[in-house]
């Protein structure tokens, strides 16, 4: 049964509230690591090298895993952290073998459990199992979210891990994604406002009150959150290597805040994962801390907003590094070293009382870069919070989202402060354009949608009711 | 009498409804569907493409142009099928299996429409024995495959040794890309061509048609296709 608990306020009084190491509902978890009560802990994520995962190679996996945490705890222990999170983003076949997943669950509690013990390590295990539901991207064949095997697989692979003493549970969701994908391809704003809006936020709802519940009985474990990485993440790369507008990415991520805050108001406490750049809103808005990824995260890929994403983190994250030997060692430990610094600068900041003076430098080095990145200011996060929270539906702050970001560009535009080429600006236009013009009503929209993409969802599928649907 | 530039610049802005009209109407005056095609979409195209390449369009406007041009191809395919002309080619493409990162492997799809092919899109996380099953019943010239992941770079020689188990290695063409693939990587497990780009991708499976095997397969058998007419009427075959 869905809890669902609205927010219609901010947790934040302004801007000047929001600064990575605080958040309003710090999170207790793991081994006696609490997130976000003034200190800025790195969450290191780690895979494998370049190979095979099947029953053959189970072993062999298993050895890089006991390896990755034994060096990378180690280089921690060394580094004298204050505390650490480690993410265990699985792979897909670790979640469509669920005891696979639980395995190194609990390898990697093991370990925690023992630096914990032995040097007074304080850390957390992210176990985030790979949203296998769909099946995802088949031509002609509409995903299935809410039955079927691969359902079924998902699910027990979250029981298993909470069982195997997974300390924070996260997903990467992608209900939504069939239409959203569509829509990004297309330049289509309907469908992208309508799938975030109307479908994304369905399936979180449905989704994370069973995680939540799940987690509640545990006693233990902590529904930590989602990330939109599936959805503005992918637009944001796109805009990055010139094959989207960089305003489109920047409204998307905007409105993705919507669907990722879904996860808190079911119940979610946080940390919300690390690749949702959209996080700050969802901070700002409900108060959990957040994780984050951005300068050290080179490894994995691409952004301009690499300081920016630090300036309101409580994690701060590598997103991901292979299990390969680089000259320091290993690459996973030699990136835990450079969170380690990269923490250790804005703790100090704060001790020193002089963590916002930090901040503004972050802010100022990629604010202007993109218009991602002008949408990503502490100031424009609470301009948009505050416009998402004055509307009543998930459709409608959605909407209200995006709107608020388009007036933020405009302005640095108009401003001079961020400059946008001739194409960026058409797309601009069109997109004040193409906001003015969406209805009031989701229903409208949801007809409308079905009609030229009904091809690629099943409205059932989100507990949508749509009467062409019906008809049919 | 139709003003076939009207046809032009409906696929370069985009314009699907302006590309049908124009040439269903065309069609209806008596105009010839190679001539259409010839001189007026796939020079289109090629303007789309050397506007994407040179960033002045995004994939957004890119797609639009493939739409209007399939809108426009598709009043002509029955006409064409029944002078015996082929498409450009047939390819396969899908992200190897454990691999969930579709959105490379669709522009890429979509980019091969574009350029006249008849895609086989079987998605996300493929089997190795599903690309071999739609190769055989497609009878692919070119097979692609896209992997986001490092662990799931190895799928793609272990689908390469699906193909020549089955014994369609010799005849198909495969394409591999995706984040962590390079040239090296392509090379090393006897894949027949790279790319770190959407429009690279189509170029490449463009000139494979063209330019090497699959090409004189289908002149040894008297057939045409698009891809062929298109370079024999610039000369460049």
């Amino acid at each position: 049964m869905s809890k669902e608990k609205i927010f219609r306020n901010l947790a934040v009084s302004g801007p000047q509230d929001l600064i990575f190491g605080f958040a309003p509902k710090p999170v207790k978890c793991g081994f006696d690591l609490t997130i976000g009560a003034g200190t800025v802990f790195p969450e290191v994520n780690f895979t494998l090298p370049v190979m095979d995962v099947s029953t053959k190679t189970w072993p062999e996996v298993i050895a890089h895993y006991e390896e990755m945490a034994t060096n990378i705890l180690k280089r921690a222990v060394a580094m004298k952290v204050p505390g650490i999170v480690l993410e265990f983003e699985q792979l897909p076949q670790m979640t469509e073998t669920p005891e696979w997943g639980a395995e190194i669950t609990a390898l990697l509690e093991r370990h925690l459990k023992q630096n914990y013990e032995k040097y007074g390590l304080r850390g957390a295990a992210r176990i985030t199992p790979a949203d296998i539901r769909g099946p995802a991207g088949v031509k002609g064949v509409k995903p299935v979210m809410r039955h079927g095997e691969l359902w079924e697989k998902l699910n027990r692979s979250f029981d298993l891990c909470i069982a195997a003493g997974g300390d924070l549970i996260s997903i990467e969701s992608i209900g939504a994604k069939e239409v959203h994908d569509e829509g990004l391809m297309f330049g289509d704003v309907r469908a992208i406002v309508f799938a975030l809006g109307v479908l994304a936020c369905r399936d979180m709802t449905w989704l994370w009150s069973q995680i939540v519940d799940k987690c509640e009985k545990s006693g233990h474990s902590v529904p930590a959150g989602d990330t939109a990485c599936g959805f503005a993440n992918t637009s944001m790369v796109l805009a990055y290597q010139k094959l989207l507008p960089d305003v489109v990415a920047a409204v998307d991520r905007a409105m993705a805040g919507v669907r990722t805050l879904k996860a808190v108001e079911c119940g979610a406490k946080g940390p919300s994962k690390d690749c949702g750049y959209e996080n700050p809103i969802v901070k700002a808005i409900s108060g959990i801390p957040i994780s984050q990824e951005g300068k050290s995260a080179t490894c994995a890929h691409f952004s301009h907003v690499g300081n920016m994403s630090s300036t309101m983190c409580d994690l701060w994250s590598n997103e991901s590094v292979q299990n390969i030997r680089l000259l320091s060692g290993n690459a996973p430990e030699a990136y835990t070293e450079l969170l380690a610094y990269d923490v250790r600068l804005m703790n100090i900041a704060n001790e020193k009382k002089q963590g916002k003076i930090f901040q503004s430098w972050m802010i100022e080095s990629d604010q202007n870069v993109s218009a991602i990145g002008t949408i990503l200011a502490p100031e424009s996060v609470y301009t948009i919070a505050k416009a998402i929270v004055a509307e009543e539906t998930d459709y409608l702050r959605t909407v209200a989202a995006g709107k608020a970001a388009l007036d933020i560009i405009q302005k640095s535009v108009d401003k001079k402060n961020l400059n946008l080429g001739k194409k960026e600006l058409q797309w601009l236009e069109r997109l004040h354009k193409e906001f003015a013009n969406l209805p009031k009503d989701e229903n409208v929209l949801a007809e409308e949608i079905f009609g030229t993409m009904g091809h690629l969802f099943d409205p059932e599928c989100y507990g949508l009711k749509v009467a062409a649907a019906a008809a049919k | 009498m139709t003003d076939l530039k009207k046809l032009h610049k409906a696929i370069v802005e985009g314009d699907a409804k302006t590309a049908v009209e124009v040439t269903k109407a065309a069609l209806a005056e008596g105009a010839k569907p190679l001539d259409l095609i010839q001189n007026f979409m796939i020079p289109a195209m090629d303007e789309v493409g050397k506007l994407f390449e040179e960033e002045e369009y995004f994939v957004p406007e890119l797609l639009l142009s493939g739409r209007a041009m399939r809108g426009a191809f598709d009043l002509i395919r029955p006409l064409m099928a029944a002078q015996g002309v082929q498409p450009t080619g047939r390819v396969v493409i899908g992200t190897v299996q454990g691999d969930l990162h579709d959105i490379g492997k669709n522009l890429v799809a979509a980019m091969l429409e574009g350029a006249g092919f008849e895609v086989t899109d079987l998605g996300a996380d493929v089997a190795p024995e599903k690309f071999v099953e739609a190769v055989k019943a497609k009878n692919a010239n070119i097979v692609a495959f896209s992997a986001m992941l490092t662990v799931t770079m190895p799928k793609m020689q272990t689908t390469i040794e699906a193909l020549k188990a089955a014994g369609l290695r010799n005849q198909v063409k495969v394409m591999v890309g995706g984040a962590p693939i390079s040239q090296a990587y392509c090379d090393q497990i006897g894949a027949d061509a790279y790319s770190d780009t959407a429009s690279g991708a189509a170029a490449i499976a463009r000139e494979i048609v063209v330019n090497q095997k699959v090409s004189a397969q289908f002149a040894e058998k008297g057939e045409k296709t698009l891809a062929g007419i298109a370079a024999a009427g610039k000369g460049t075959k």
